[in-house]
């Protein structure tokens, strides 16, 4: 146990370290990704060089938007909130700060070995294996010390948000060592235990585990106490919330073999996968109904709030994905949508409107109370960030619902005599002005991004406590 | 009488099912109601003393 008994001396430390990361890591990852963009339209952004080739550059940017931004987001909120619900500090001293340079250490890491191409190939768990026990380590020190402070904390009853991170905690463990298991041939080189089909479903089984619980859990922890607090209001249902919880947990594990329709994998898994994606749509819709449903009689104050704004346009984004998704999932669906540029719309409408929207909402909420000010920098920039960051989206996925429905209309067409109509190449041709649509809505995204840390970093900056919360009525 | 793999995966997801309806009729009693309302308040409650120990210990309030 710690020392501090007296009064209740909150570990912030970690907490400001995590959030200011968390907004350089969002501009670094949506960086990369403007310029992976930018090279399907213009090849010669690459330079001729292996190291800036988008092989290597969209597993840097997967890693560094999920593990990077998103996972340095969820540290922050999740030390934050554990902090403050369970009205003590986090357990285990120095472990806290052991995790934060620890996960630096792992984003540093990935961001030199993918680029020179050390990859073990497995979708969004690229990292080579001394990398992978790095993680491993770190992920169980977190662990630890949120599961810690769970336990010793001065309250009777866990908060629902701690149920949701303490799920994706321990369910992230779990996948990313289970997923992990290779035979090393050398420093960086490895093999999976695992072959064929097999290796084919636990990489799925972890890949969309780690949408279900990384992108989802976690960021559902994040707003079951960041809406409220925001909108100054509890949750629409906390009975609700409970089961949304266990429905959640209890589902999305199942969801994976939608990744593998008509491969190898047995037809009855394939199946399986499908009806459960579909099934999930009811506890992810129960948990949007009630983050949204918490403004209820309190929505005038959408107008006043850029923070609120992004925190329930993040929940409408979800509602979106979690529709698109299970509807993706039908395998007939899955026959015309799989591997065209639909799904990088998708899970780009879960990823910028879901994640990163509720996060920027709860990093613009925390930023002041971390750094002693009432307020952020600017409240007008967090508009302006607002608009663009969703201008931005909108551009994205609406230019990749139309290549991508378009590449899957054109690769299934034939002649009547049994061949194809388009050549691979023209499809691309195609989809080419959508690329370039693409492109324009990321610059807006990194643009925001940029906004955003100017303003944090003039809120840190400030003399303590000058920025004075502005009262709307 | 050993019990084959199909049967057995059957009742653990019967089991489940159960246990579902459980914790649903359990969380939606009467009797929870207000344990659950203090829950969603207590969010707002705390109105803690902050200590920023690498800011020369100064204290202050704070109820965000």
């Amino acid at each position: 146990m710690t020392t501090t008994l007296d009064h209740p001396s909150y570990n912030f430390n970690v907490v400001r370290q995590f959030t200011v990361m968390t907004v350089i890591w969002g501009i670094v990852g949506t960086l990369v990704g403007v310029l992976i963009a930018a090279q399907l339209i213009w090849p010669a952004l690459n330079f001729e060089t292996p190291w800036l080739t988008y092989s290597r550059l969209r597993p840097l940017h997967t890693n560094a938007v999920i593990f990077a931004f998103g996972t340095s987001a969820l540290f922050a909120t999740s030390y934050y909130v554990v902090q403050r619900t369970c009205k003590t500090t986090l357990f285990g001293g120095k472990l806290a700060a052991f995790t934060f340079w620890g996960w630096q250490a792992v984003i540093v890491l990935a961001v030199i070995t993918l680029p020179l191409g050390y990859t073990s190939s497995k979708e969004y768990a690229e990292l080579e294996w001394p990398i992978d026990i790095l993680i491993a380590v770190v992920w169980v020190s977190y662990a630890i010390v949120f599961f810690g402070t769970l336990v010793k904390r001065k309250t009777s009853h866990i908060y629902v948000a701690n149920w949701f991170f303490g799920g994706f905690i321990l369910t992230v463990a779990v996948l990313h060592i289970g997923n992990s298991m290779v035979i090393p041939v050398s420093m960086m080189k490895s093999y999976s235990i695992y072959s064929g089909a097999i290796d084919a479903m636990m990489q799925w089984w972890y890949g969309h585990n780690a949408v279900g619980f990384l992108l989802t859990a976690g960021f559902l922890g994040m707003m079951y106490y960041f809406v409220p607090k925001q909108a100054e209001r509890p949750v629409y249902s906390y009975r609700l919330s409970i089961v949304h919880f266990w429905a959640l947990v209890s589902l999305y594990i199942w969801a994976g073999p939608h990744h593998l329709h008509y491969t190898a994998l047995p037809d009855w898994a394939q199946s399986v996968g499908m009806v459960m994606s579909i099934v999930l749509f009811l506890p992810s819709w129960g948990g949007m109904i009630n983050g949204i449903m918490t403004l209820s009689g309190a929505w005038h104050k959408l107008r006043h709030d850029p923070i609120l704004r992004f925190l329930i346009v993040s929940l409408s984004f979800y509602g979106m994905s979690t529709f698109e998704g299970p509807m993706m999932a039908i395998k007939s669906v899955n026959a015309l949508s799989h591997y065209t540029d639909w799904t990088i719309g998708h899970v780009h409408s879960g990823a910028l409107g879901w994640v990163a929207m509720v996060s920027i909402g709860a990093m613009y909420h925390l930023i002041p109370v971390l750094f002693n000010q009432g307020r952020m920098y600017s409240i007008r920039l967090i508009n302006i960030h607002f608009w663009m960051h969703t201008a931005g989206i909108i551009l994205y996925i609406v230019a990749m619902w139309i290549s991508g429905v378009m590449q899957g209309l054109m690769w299934r067409a034939v002649n009547t005599d049994g061949t194809l109509t388009y050549s691979f190449v023209e499809s691309l041709i195609a989809s080419k002005p959508f690329y370039f649509i693409r492109f324009v809505g990321g610059v807006l995204v990194v643009a925001g991004f940029i906004l955003m840390a100017y303003n944090m970093f003039k809120t840190i900056r400030a003399k303590d406590g000058s920025l004075k919360p502005v009262d709307v009525a | 009488m050993m019990m084959d793999y199909g049967t057995l995966r059957g009742l653990i997801a019967l089991l489940i099912l159960a246990l579902f309806i459980v914790i649903v009729v359990w969380s939606y009693s009467k009797k929870r109601k207000s344990a659950f309302d203090d829950a969603a308040n207590s969010i707002f409650e705390e109105k803690v003393e902050i200590k920023h120990n690498d800011k020369n210990n100064k204290q202050e309030t704070n109820n965000v």
